[in-house]
């Protein structure tokens, strides 16, 4: 058995930003492991523009933004194991791990920092009707082989779900010379970020049907259509309005999960409400010592608000191995109405590593006019108007540790004001 | 004499308000711009209007086979997206390439370079 001071589970934007950070704050012994070939995880597939406005202040593509951490990460000397796959996890921080070069290798960590990221939601987890044939995928795998293997999906092509993986393929397979015939989404807004509803649909005249499902697919062999069909308030599938879309393919852009098997093996608490962690100020799960950022806690939006939570568990696991696990009491963090969950879950104010706290939340429709509300037991402690609330832009606001020193709970809200007509541009 | 009266609508992307702007044109040139609450969604509106241009993203070969993703430098007109991308098909690339290096040059005509978004050994 090895030991080693700090391993990053996940080498993509959370992986690396968390490595750099913690080899930057003095973390001599960081060791990074990731089940693919090469570091950058997600981020080599998306070739398209809109990353780093934020960490950067310009606007870089998926491959140049993670090529910019794998070469700090290279300059600071940090390792990382690839083709390997970590197969177990457990709370007294026991990595197993398996590669073709080494076999079964078990590593002691002092800390360890969980950036696996998420996967999609498939077809079975939304359940729709009918044959089973070639040609349905998940948008990032057809993104995939598109961008990194070099092959078509499809011809003529039927998106579900607005999400952004599935606006950003309508786009990339239109260049490429399919026919996107429509992108179908059950909700009455889209869940994609609007840049990517403007450019990626609107800039190619793909109708976006809001209110509308698949309601069977058809095809023995290969897909060759699928019926769409509106839906009521309860999002039942009004069959009066069924259509029939040929088709040879069906993408499916249907939401993200966390993928926190190690995190269960490991019993670290899970938050329904996000499917990730339930974390501390410092992103520190209910397990001391073991930390997690980015879409492994939360599904983001944007990959600098990753970066900058990353860096933050990086911080959490270097003030965790100078403080040797020191046991802290938590203040709950509550999620009111109006928003679907708040993150982190609990806090320690004199157990901040920054001088101010990142809240990262999202709501749970949009809304024009809204006022966030933080409250503690003694009542409102801070509002913040806010405009065109959407749940696919996640919010973020800050609270100075001055603000939470002393209180015993925290409450955020998101109330809507207003009928969201009046403008004063 | 009535020149034809044409009316355009533009979602703003400059940030999360998506502005619905309606821009009126008259004769090929821009009558009145409404719905935006800001002057930024008014130069972007404009420049929709007149002279749409976008950042393509696409892949080309490497000389092995595998992709190599790529960008223009510059956003090129939304028009030449379609002739860009079918000309760079063509296009083989030797290994190694360094990101940000240049791949091809003045592409569909726009006198823009297109530089490779990633390094490959």
């Amino acid at each position: 058995m090895q030991s080693r001071e700090l391993v990053i589970i996940g080498a993509g934007p959370a992986g690396l930003s968390a490595a750099v950070e913690a080899r930057r704050l003095g973390i001599k012994d960081v060791l990074v492991i990731d089940r693919e070939p090469e570091p950058g995880g997600i981020l080599k597939q998306c070739i398209h523009t809109g990353f780093g406005l934020h960490v950067f202040n310009e606007e870089l593509t998926g491959p140049e933004y993670a090529e910019r951490f794998i070469r700090e990460a290279e300059n600071l000397g940090v390792e990382i194991m690839l083709d390997t796959m970590v197969i177990e996890l457990s709370a007294d921080k026991r990595i197993v791990a398996v590669n073709n070069r080494e076999g079964l290798m078990e590593i002691q960590a002092k800390a360890i920092i969980l950036a696996m990221g998420c996967r999609e939601r498939t077809r079975g987890a939304i359940n729709i009707p009918g044959f089973r044939p070639a040609g349905i995928f998940t948008a990032g795998t057809a993104q995939r082989f598109v961008n990194i293997e070099g092959y078509m999906p499809g011809r003529e092509i039927v998106i579900l779900g607005s999400g952004d993986i599935g606006l950003i393929m309508a786009r990339r397979l239109t260049l490429e010379g399919a026919k996107v015939k429509c992108v179908v989404e059950i909700m009455p807004y889209s869940n994609g970020l609007t840049r990517n509803i403007v450019q990626c649909l609107e800039d190619y005249d793909i109708p976006l049907l809001l209110k509308h499902t698949v309601v069977n697919i058809h095809g023995r062999k290969r897909v060759e259509g699928v019926t769409i069909a509106e839906v009521d308030e309860n999002m039942k599938p009004i069959m009066s309005t069924a259509k029939f879309v040929p088709c040879d393919t069906l993408l499916l852009s249907v939401g993200l999960i966390p993928e926190n098997e190690l995190s269960r093996m490991a019993e670290i608490t899970i938050d329904e409400a996000t499917g990730g962690p339930v974390v501390n100020q410092r992103m520190e799960t209910s397990v001391p010592g073991i930390f997690a950022c980015g879409n492994v806690l939360h599904v983001h939006d944007l990959v600098d608000y990753v970066t900058r939570e990353a860096e933050l568990a990086a911080r959490g696991a270097a003030s965790y191995l100078a403080d040797g696990g020191k046991k802290y009491e938590y203040v709950p963090v509550s999620t009111g109405s109006g928003l679907r969950y708040v993150l982190p879950q609990r806090i320690n104010a004199d157990a901040m590593t920054d001088s101010r706290q990142n809240f990262f939340m999202r709501s749970v429709r949009p809304m024009n006019k809204a006022r966030l509300i933080i409250e503690s037991e003694k009542g409102v402690i801070k509002s913040k108007a806010m405009r065109h609330v959407k749940p696919s832009e996640m919010i973020s606001i800050q609270l100075g540790r001055d603000e939470v020193i002393g209180i015993k709970m925290l409450r955020f809200s998101l109330q809507e004001e207003g009928d969201g007509v009046e403008r004063d541009g | 004499m009535s020149a034809m009266v044409n009316e355009k609508t533009v979602t703003c992307i400059i940030c999360p308000a998506g502005c619905r702007i309606r821009v009126s044109m008259q004769g090929g040139e821009i009558a009145s711009i409404k719905g935006n609450l800001c002057k930024r969604g008014e130069n972007y509106a404009k420049d929709e209007v007149t002279h749409p241009t976008r950042v393509l993203t696409t892949t080309v070969r490497l000389e092995d086979g595998r992709l190599l993703p790529v960008k223009t430098a510059r956003p090129i007109p939304k028009a030449l997206l379609f002739d860009a991308v079918k000309e760079l098909s063509n296009v083989v690339v030797k290994v190694p390439v360094k990101i940000g290096q240049v791949v091809y040059s003045n592409v569909a005509g726009t006198g823009v370079d297109v530089v490779a978004t990633r390094s490959w050994k």
